[in-house]
């Protein structure tokens, strides 16, 4: 892959924010030991909740946080991609929709209406959607938020023109290679480590919880399987479904499991 | 007609732009404009069970997480009247100390300083000052490095939930951090004597100062909310005081600057209201800085932000020391129907959060008041005040100030935009 030319100037960075909380963007903030050497590394024309000083387009790497939510956003994805050479989604938000992605499951006005007094002045779309939906996103870093050591893997390969190394593997695994005893087996707890993108180091089975998902699902999860056997656990109406709609509710394989797990006929009493 | 303009703020958190339209030194339009789309957290909240709260409102502000999750997780309790246990509650403390120092640390070196200094950012700033923005950055980290002892991670920790913590964090791993810890200590001194040598702007302004007060405390968890007017607020009631109060006072912002009832939550009222309760190093070197309290300076918020990260490097120091995680990590929870409110203080200000659930845990309201929403009718006051200067100034000039003038609040826009609202002002002319 070539990403970046070879070139005697630096390559030109910009840094995007669509609808999120600003945690991809803060991951970037909390490189602190390798701030300074990123920004003498690569030229941050472009971020504003860095700097107020702007570098005009184009850039060589864009970097958007956040999911498209409203009309604007949806115009502004298309003039963003068209200046950057290589476009990265940071975080679950710009990669699945995000926790705002609930809003697609439901009458997003009815939303607007519990939460703000004139609704009329909003401007909002029904759904809260990836960058993948609207422009073609060369790379995806998924995460909420994004785990800041693979922000620094991806900078430094696309500096050296190769191929980012992304853990391969799901939670359920990094769990094993922690050592950690499995909450799901041990415990009886819902978890879903087995069907999730790796990349935390498997966080909350080693704070004694299941997995809640908001790396999305990794590619070869086998959600039926993990679904049937979760079910029957449910400590509350809906829990499985409920975890798989939640920080990644949008992407495809957590959407499909989810309508499975509604579908499904509730058992009586199980505990 | 003369207009400053700046269409997209930047070094805040979130997304809003700033409208001032100026005539014959009057101001005849401000809008503080708010873009940052809507999420609609209080809605899909709703028929969610209480323990996946803490998970969800700490999405709101990447920021400040650990705010959302705690004053989640206190109007839970209370909803279910359940005590979490000190040795909790101090976990819960040094948590929150943890958030303060990454806050406070990007805020003062990497938000607001480059203002003062004339620089456009904090990298401008490392080209010639490399040793105060490196120190920053190690500051800031001690503060995340807490976080992810405690939390697993510094941005929307995995450890809390309702009753307390999923579990006791590593002893080892958190003692570990003291000689940071103690390195961050005299580094924070250091900024507050740094602090005072900045170039602060004149403007001097009579606010409403609202905060957690606790007589035993630095309040940021529990206590009730203080008024520098004298009021005093349960919990429970702070919506009959401050909500409606609030609204009211939008509304009948017209045609007032200052003195219309607005209100001013974060670091210079928490420091105001509550610097008697300190801890000992803090209340030393804000008394040799001989600032006259209360600092009425918006923009010397970033004093006041100084002086808590003594504080709080000073109570982290003593809460880790002491850390000695026995008993359950959580208490058992019993589930009923009911609702509860709880706060609590966010580095940028008082957090306010109401849930009614029901026999079974799941949530049936939420209702949520971020600490900008209860700032920005302030900020749009202080732009007014600011007005007859701006309009002395070149284009650009004005645009830095007025823009200064917004980043010192620290607004957190992600947060506050369930606020959203465009509002444009005819002030008439004279």
């Amino acid at each position: 892959m070539t990403f970046i030319p070879k070139t005697s100037t630096k390559p030109k960075v910009a840094v995007y924010k669509f609808s999120s909380c600003d945690g991809c963007q803060l991951s970037i903030l909390n490189l602190e030991n390798e701030l300074l050497d990123l920004a003498s590394t690569v030229d941050i024309a472009y971020f504003l909740e860095v700097t107020r000083a702007v570098k005009p387009g184009p850039y060589d790497v864009g970097i958007v946080e956040g999911s498209v939510t409203t009309p604007h956003e949806a115009e502004r994805i298309i003039e963003v991609r068209s200046e950057c050479k290589f476009l990265i989604s940071l975080g679950t938000c710009a990669t699945a929709g995000g926790i705002q992605a609930l809003r697609n499951f439901a009458k997003a006005d009815v939303y607007a209406k519990t939460v703000y007094a004139h609704p009329e002045f909003l401007h909002f779309l029904e759904t809260s959607t990836p960058i993948s939906a609207h422009a073609p996103v060369d790379l995806e870093i998924w995460g909420c938020p994004v785990n800041k050591d693979t922000v620094v893997e991806v900078i430094a390969a696309l500096l050296q023109n190769r191929r980012p190394n992304f853990p391969p593997s799901p939670v359920c695994l990094e769990c094993k290679r922690r050592g950690i005893v499995c909450v799901a087996v041990a415990q009886g707890f819902p978890c879903l480590g087995p069907v999730v993108h790796g990349g935390c180091g498997a966080l909350c089975p080693a704070s004694g919880r299941g997995c809640y998902g908001c790396f999305g699902p990794s590619s070869a999860g086998n959600f039926n399987a993990l679904v049937a056997c979760m079910m029957p656990r449910d400590r509350y109406p809906n829990e499985t479904a409920n975890l798989l709609r939640s920080f990644s509710s949008h992407a495809p394989a957590f959407r499909a499991a989810a309508d499975a797990a509604l579908k499904t006929p509730k058992r009586k009493e199980t505990k | 007609m003369k207009t400053i303009e700046v269409p997209a703020l930047a070094r805040v958190e979130g997304e809003g732009g700033l409208y001032i339209g100026l005539k014959d030194d009057q101001v005849v339009e401000i809008r503080l404009d708010i873009y940052e789309p809507p999420r609609f957290f209080e809605g899909f909240l709703v028929g969610r069970f209480l323990q996946e709260v803490p998970d969800i409102t700490a999405r709101i502000c990447g920021i400040c997480p650990v705010a959302y999750q705690m004053s989640s997780v206190t109007a839970l309790e209370n909803a279910l009247d359940v005590d979490v246990s000190p040795k909790v509650y101090a976990l819960r403390r040094l948590m929150y100390c943890g958030e303060y120092i990454e806050s406070h640390a990007l805020h003062i070196y990497l938000l607001q300083a480059p203002d003062l200094l004339g620089q456009p950012s904090a990298l401008d700033l490392a080209a010639i000052a490399p040793e105060v923005v490196k120190n920053a950055l190690r500051m800031k980290k001690i503060g995340n490095d807490v976080l992810k002892a405690i939390g697993g991670r510094s941005i929307h920790p995995v450890n809390t939930c309702v009753g307390g913590f999923y579990r006791w964090p590593n002893a080892i791993s958190l003692k570990a951090l003291l000689p940071e810890l103690e390195w961050g200590m005299e580094a924070a001194k250091e900024t507050v004597q740094w602090s005072l040598t900045l170039p602060y702007p004149d403007l001097e302004i009579d606010y409403e100062f609202v905060a957690i007060h606790h007589p035993e405390e630095y309040g940021i968890m529990q206590g009730d909310v203080y008024s520098s007017k004298g009021y005093k607020t349960s919990v429970a009631d702070y919506e009959m005081r401050y909500f409606e109060e609030h609204v009211q006072h939008s509304n009948a912002l017209h045609g007032h600057t200052v003195n219309g009832g607005t209100y001013l939550v974060g670091p210079l009222a928490r420091l105001n209201l509550n610097h008697s309760q300190l801890f000992p190093a803090a209340q030393k070197i804000l008394k040799d800085t001989k600032l006259d309290l209360p600092l009425k300076n918006p923009y010397k918020s970033l004093i006041a932000r100084a002086v808590e990260l003594v504080h709080f490097y000073e109570e982290a120091i003593q809460l880790t020391k002491a850390y000695s995680p026995e008993g359950p990590a959580h208490a058992n929870l019993t589930l009923k129907a009911g609702q509860g409110c709880g706060m609590s203080e966010a580095p940028r200000g008082l957090l306010y959060h109401r849930y009614k659930i029901d026999e079974l845990g799941m949530i049936k309201f939420a209702k949520i008041v971020p600490p900008t929403a209860q700032n920005l009718p302030r900020i749009e006051a202080d732009l007014f005040v600011l007005a007859p200067k701006l309009v002395k100034m070149e284009q650009e000039a004005a645009t830095i100030t007025a823009e200064h003038l917004v980043r010192s609040y620290d607004p957190c826009i992600s947060c506050a935009t369930h606020f959203l609202k465009l509002k444009i002002k005819e002030l008439g002319h004279t």
